[in-house]
């Protein structure tokens, strides 16, 4: 733990400009005709909880699947580690993923085996341990999630919260340096928040991860985060810490953290004028 | 007029389009089956779901299929007094045509459908999303041992449909209709060859087992991540295997008898 403790003093001393494990550069990306991204630029600092905001639809899943290489920018760069992304090979690529987890929004657990099963995979797929190591390193990652107790049960049967757990679990099976958390927070009780609240600043802080978590619940993401973003129409219009982003005079800022419904990101979606659509002389 | 030559033109795009698609996800799969092989366990959970678990449909479908058989024929060749050759018939028919299309038939149905909705779903839930997170290759962990399993049962099930089928020819035939036993065996076993019908008729269900595989995983593995495209997916699975099963059934006896 000690280690842990000074490895994590290190990392934070050392953090500077230098010191972020991702970098992203003027981001152009679109899907059809429509533009996500136009010029964005981002760091994510080492050993950190970087979090991305934003209303729905401005791409923060997009964000992390481009981070992840699902998919390829239009043009711009994704640094990681001062690698390209976008010029990874498929054998780099999968190189780089499995020092990366990644919590989906719906857990993604496979459904077919149970939570053992689920947390083993990884570790089945990639390394050469023998069964009784296994069993102590999944044993040891749902403890840290507070589900030893449920290593029999299907995904079927668990609740939303715990099988976001369960992922978490999963996410952390390889000893990952990055994790990605998708909307984590979404459709979740009060209790089940919370703990998952908890667990990614935790995690991130006991086994020296950098976390990036994508949401768009403010209050849940200020309370764990050391940064965030706040991206609207493809750009950052704001970013720093959470106290920051309070104290930001900007529309868009104030709209979004104080949750007004109308603003510079309208209410209504772009429609023709509403009495003449309601006469039928909008053709 | 225009309008329909343009709509034709689209649909021969689209067919071609998925038809070359299709080609290289079997170029694909082909490159990750040596090393699927080394993982067995994989392949027999998929020879289970897709062959253990349809041996009901394909044996009592075999069974009735051979009594109706034996019946329709028993009444044809009742006219001409060659009712000792049932037993001929009734094989000749099972192994070469009837077991290896109608299991292929049967085999989309079931194991088809499962196939492709599965996978479907497993899109739909970001599980296969998930294992690319995980550095692990979807197409070699989940669609691969599935073809195998496919490709492996469908012979299986071919032989046990015709054996069925058999079976219920003989009991209606000899056992209720009043066949000559000894003449139902004998001219089966003087008639039907090893290479020529039987080993035809395997050949033939493992072109179907590829086919049918390889359309259940595609479209299982390309459906676009909603409820309505996974039923699209499991619905085109079911229609086009069977379009498949008999276009290439007719292109495989023309082969096999050496005449078109």
């Amino acid at each position: 733990m000690a280690a842990r403790e000074e490895k994590g003093v290190l990392k934070s001393d050392s953090r500077g400009s230098e010191d972020n494990i991702v970098v992203i550069r003027d981001l152009h990306y679109s899907r059809g005709h429509r533009k996500i991204y136009e010029g964005l630029n981002l760091e994510i600092p080492r050993g950190r909880v970087t979090a991305i905001m934003g209303p729905s639809g401005t791409g923060k899943t997009t964000m992390l699947r481009l981070i992840t290489g699902q998919i390829l920018p239009d043009s711009g760069s994704i640094l990681i580690e001062g690698q390209d992304v976008a010029k990874m090979r498929r054998k780099q690529l999968y190189e780089y993923r499995k020092r990366i987890g990644m919590l989906f929004q719906n857990g993604a657990l496979l459904t077919d085996i149970n939570v053992y099963e689920n947390v083993a995979f990884p570790l089945r797929e990639h390394t050469d341990l023998p069964e009784r190591l296994i069993r102590h390193i999944v044993l040891t990652k749902l403890h840290a999630v507070g589900l030893r107790g449920a290593w029999h049960m299907m995904p079927s049967e668990l609740s939303g919260g715990m099988a976001r757990r369960v992922a978490l679990a999963r996410a952390i099976a390889m000893d990952p340096d990055l994790i990605l958390y998708d909307e984590p927070f979404v459709g979740l009780d009060p209790i089940s928040m919370g703990v998952i609240v908890r667990l990614i600043r935790r995690m991130n802080d006991a086994l020296g991860l950098t976390s990036i978590v994508v949401s768009h619940d403010v209050d849940e993401i200020s309370s764990i985060s050391d940064r965030t973003y706040l991206i609207s129409d493809g750009r950052v219009v704001a970013s720093g810490s959470p106290e920051d982003l309070q104290d930001n005079c900007s529309a868009v800022v104030m709209q979004f953290m104080n949750g007004m419904a109308d603003g510079p990101v309208p209410f209504h979606y772009p429609a023709p004028d509403y009495g003449e659509q309601l006469l039928g002389r909008d053709n | 007029m225009k309008r329909v030559f343009q709509d034709i033109w689209y649909s021969v795009q689209d067919f071609l389009q998925t038809f070359g698609s299709s080609q290289l996800f079997l170029v694909r799969i082909l490159a990750g089956v040596p090393a699927a092989f080394l993982r067995p366990g994989l392949i027999i959970k998929q020879i289970h779901g897709s062959g253990v678990l349809s041996l009901a449909i394909i044996g009592i479908s075999g069974f009735f299929v051979g009594m109706v058989l034996s019946l329709q024929a028993y009444n044809s060749l009742a006219r001409f007094g060659a009712t000792e050759s049932l037993g001929v018939l009734a094989a000749l028919a099972l192994t070469r045509e009837l077991g290896p299309v109608v299991t292929a038939l049967l085999f989309a149905g079931r194991a088809g459908t499962a196939l492709a909705s599965e996978i479907g779903l497993m899109r739909a839930t970001d599980q296969l999303s998930g294992m690319e997170m995980m550095a692990v290759d979807p197409v070699r962990r989940v669609v691969v041992p599935r073809f195998i399993g496919g490709v492996i049962a469908m012979p299986l099930l071919a032989a046990i449909f015709s054996a069925m089928g058999l079976f219920g020819a003989w009991l209606e035939g000899v056992m209720l209709l009043g066949v000559d036993e000894g003449a139902f065996w004998q001219q089966m076993r003087s008639q039907v060859d090893v290479y020529d019908d039987v080993l035809a008729g395997i050949l033939k269900s493992f072109v179907f087992g590829i086919a049918a595989s390889l359309l259940a995983v595609f479209e299982g593995y390309n459906s676009i991540p909603t409820a309505e495209g996974v039923s699209r997916a499991t619905t085109r699975t079911v229609v086009l295997t069977a379009l498949a099963v008999l276009v290439l059934n007719f292109m495989l006896t023309a082969a096999l008898i050496g005449e078109v």
